[in-house]
């Protein structure tokens, strides 16, 4: 049977003004928040917990494990934090959603708070789309008016506060717990875990850090039930998520469908590879998740079938590259990127990221040597599972998985004193390079 | 420029403003950067200091955290932040042309403003919209879908002063300032200005529509709904 598309959270984008609470309340949005307030907050946790919903921002933690973490309540303070700093090259899903139906956050963020007991929620959005930003401080406005936030929420007794925060450019915001600290006003550098943020978290009390998506998807698992979510993608992926495709496709986009969908299916979807080409390497889920090529179409995209087939399904941001590509050129710029975004706090992610970008633009130029790689990948392993944050790992997955499937590149530009690519060949337009 | 006693007191109510959304109050850090930076174009001396007063910081701790960020800016910033996303997806689909073109047809590299003072062209990194690939934003904008010209029109318009609009975001685009105070959190009015998702965000919804596709009936429970996954199948 093919998978076919389960349009759930982006069922209405194309309505006219779909980020209003009108057009929500149209198609069924708070119908949930007001389910969740007569159940006990328990059930609510049940309910997700039941579910099988996995954190969408990378990681794949189970969400209501994640909530239920929390201690018992001690009379002061518990923190809900989203986080919407989407920022992973290549994911683009959170801030559609996001600039389309920020409602359906808000909704998700107050069932949850009122699941963990939290009276004060927060969401951290990254500060470049300021107007995402707009979109958001309007939809709290928007909620608040309505009755949905503020002092006995819909004559419940709940009370609840969002602040939507702006970051100021920092990839590495996107890890929670320098997330965390960037919210408390201070450099954003990950700590030292344990303890988690679930016991000592936003101003050392205990708080649920959970992804846009994650969140978004609350309001429809306490609305429809946990069987209904279940009877979407596989067993230990349960679900729907939304698959991001970009680059060389004819109809790069968003697609929301069951896990476990594949490339080869959402390929079909997008209307294929540009014309005349053919797929050469593609990322699952965000430029820190090892690359596939074109033997890697059929595996199905969940957390265990892309894990077996030695990646991750990180934030199913499926970037798509073809045939006119030079891989290296491609690794060379994340390395920059990971560079550029280490935030300095440990050594090997600090140095070692400093060591791959040179290492690699010598390469690039068609300089160094083939011993160059075994240098590359020594430097990978001494920043694999010895870095602070997973910020290093990531760092090393582009370079290790592009020199495992495409070694022979590398060895061309050495050969050829030079890259044998023509990167205008890759763009989008005939216009030529300036 | 030294912040006058007006627009000190000004900035002090905002900054409390900020202070309140907060249990602890060094949370409105960076609010209140972003708040110093809609009055002075960047983070000057001045605004470290009024932050750390305000905040009873020192300047040291003030200026640490400013210079983490890269939206911060640590000189006079031009009216417009132009940039060119060159991150590898972006790059390889035409960010890299589009970057090389504006840097010769401006005569100013990365984090470098024009004489004129109205453009600071920049290389930033991926803005998560990467379907509308390659993306150029304008004072955190989107314009989707660039091309070297389509670039090019959009710096020649800012420097003849003429408003540019953006693909998906406000009717048109504000100034470096402006937009600094929205950041600091304080809503313009724009919000339900463009549109609510642009046409690759819409692929999908569209496509599923077309086909009669839908997410299962919540009465179904446990039972497979076609075009759905079976438990287990992969």
């Amino acid at each position: 049977m093919t998978t076919t598309l389960t349009p759930i959270l982006t069922a209405f984008w194309d309505e006219p003004h779909s980020w209003s609470r009108k057009t929500y309340e149209r198609n069924g949005g708070y119908e949930a928040l007001r389910k969740a307030l007569a159940m006990p907050a328990a059930d609510v946790l049940a309910a997700v917990k039941d579910s099988g919903l996995r954190g969408r921002g990378g990681a794949g933690f189970p969400t209501g494990l994640k909530w239920s973490f929390l201690p018992k309540p001690d009379g002061g303070p518990r923190y809900l934090v989203v986080n919407a700093d989407e920022s992973e090259p290549g994911t683009c899903k959170d801030i559609p959603l996001l600039m389309a139906s920020p409602q359906t956050l808000i909704e998700g963020a107050i069932i949850t708070s009122y699941a963990i007991g939290c009276h004060k929620a927060f969401i951290y959005l990254r500060g470049e789309v300021v107007h995402v930003y707009r979109r958001l401080l309007g939809a709290v406005a928007e909620a608040k008016a309505a009755g949905y936030l503020g002092e006995n929420i819909l004559g419940s007794g709940f009370d609840l506060d969002i602040v939507v925060h702006a970051g100021a450019g920092a990839y590495i915001c996107g890890e929670e717990t320098a997330l965390l600290d960037s919210l408390e006003g201070r450099r954003g550098q990950p700590r030292l875990k344990p303890p988690f943020p679930a016991v000592a978290g936003l101003y050392a009390r205990p708080t649920v850090v959970n992804n846009v998506e994650s969140i978004a998807s609350v309001p429809s698992i306490v609305g429809r039930g946990a069987g209904w979510f279940k009877s979407m993608g596989t067993d230990r992926s349960s679900g729907f998520g939304i698959f991001s495709l970009s680059g060389h496709v004819n109809r790069p986009g968003q697609y929301e469908a069951p896990l476990g969908i594949t490339l080869r299916e959402l390929l079909a979807m997008a209307g294929g590879i540009r014309r005349g080409h053919e797929l050469k390497f593609w990322t699952p889920g965000g430029s820190s998740t090892p690359i596939f090529t074109g033997k890697h179409l059929d595996v199905p995209l969940d957390f265990e079938s892309v894990g077996a087939a030695g990646s991750m399904l990180g934030t199913r941001a499926l970037q798509i590259f073809d045939d006119t590509t030079c891989v290296v050129r491609a690794v060379l710029r994340w390395t920059e990127f990971y560079k550029h975004e280490s935030c300095g706090k440990c050594t090997p992610c600090r140095e070692g990221t400093y060591w791959l970008a040179q290492v690699l633009k010598r390469l690039e130029a068609g300089q160094g040597s083939e011993e160059d790689l075994a240098k590359l990948l020594d430097i990978c392993d001494n920043i694999l599972g010895r870095a602070f944050c997973a910020l290093g790992d990531g760092a090393t997955s582009p370079i290790t998985s592009s020199i495992q499937h495409f070694r022979d590149e590398y060895l061309a530009h050495l050969a050829q004193g030079g890259c044998p690519f023509d990167p205008s060949r890759s763009t989008l337009f005939e216009e030529a390079f300036a | 420029m030294p912040l006058t006693a007006d627009v000190t007191e000004r900035l002090t109510a905002d900054a409390h403003q900020i202070m309140e959304r907060y249990p602890v109050a060094r949370s409105a850090l960076l609010p209140m950067l972003h708040l110093v930076q809609s009055e002075e174009g960047y983070i000057s001396p001045d605004g470290i200091a009024f932050c750390a007063r305000t905040l009873d910081l020192t300047p040291a701790e003030v200026a640490a955290v400013a210079t983490f960020y890269t939206q911060f800016k640590r000189r006079p910033n031009g009216t417009y932040t132009v940039g060119v996303c060159t991150n590898t997806l972006c790059a390889v689909m035409g960010g890299d042309a589009i970057f090389e073109t504006l840097e010769k047809n401006l005569g100013s590299g990365h984090d470098e403003t024009t004489g004129d003072g109205t453009i600071t062209l920049e290389r930033v990194e991926c803005n998560a919209g990467c379907d509308y690939a390659p993306v150029v934003m304008v004072n955190w904008e989107f314009f989707d879908n660039q091309t070297p010209g389509s670039a090019k029109a959009i710096v020649d318009k800012l420097r003849a002063g003429e408003a540019v609009v953006p693909t998906r975001g406000a009717a048109k685009v504000h100034t470096f300032k402006e937009a600094s105070r929205v950041l600091a959190g304080f809503l313009d009015g724009h919000e339900n200005e463009g549109v609510g998702a642009g046409p690759a965000s819409l692929q999908g919804t569209l496509l599923a529509r077309r086909e009669g596709w839908t997410a299962p009936d919540p009465g179904a429970g446990t039972t497979p709904v076609d075009g759905t996954k079976q438990k287990g199948q992969s």
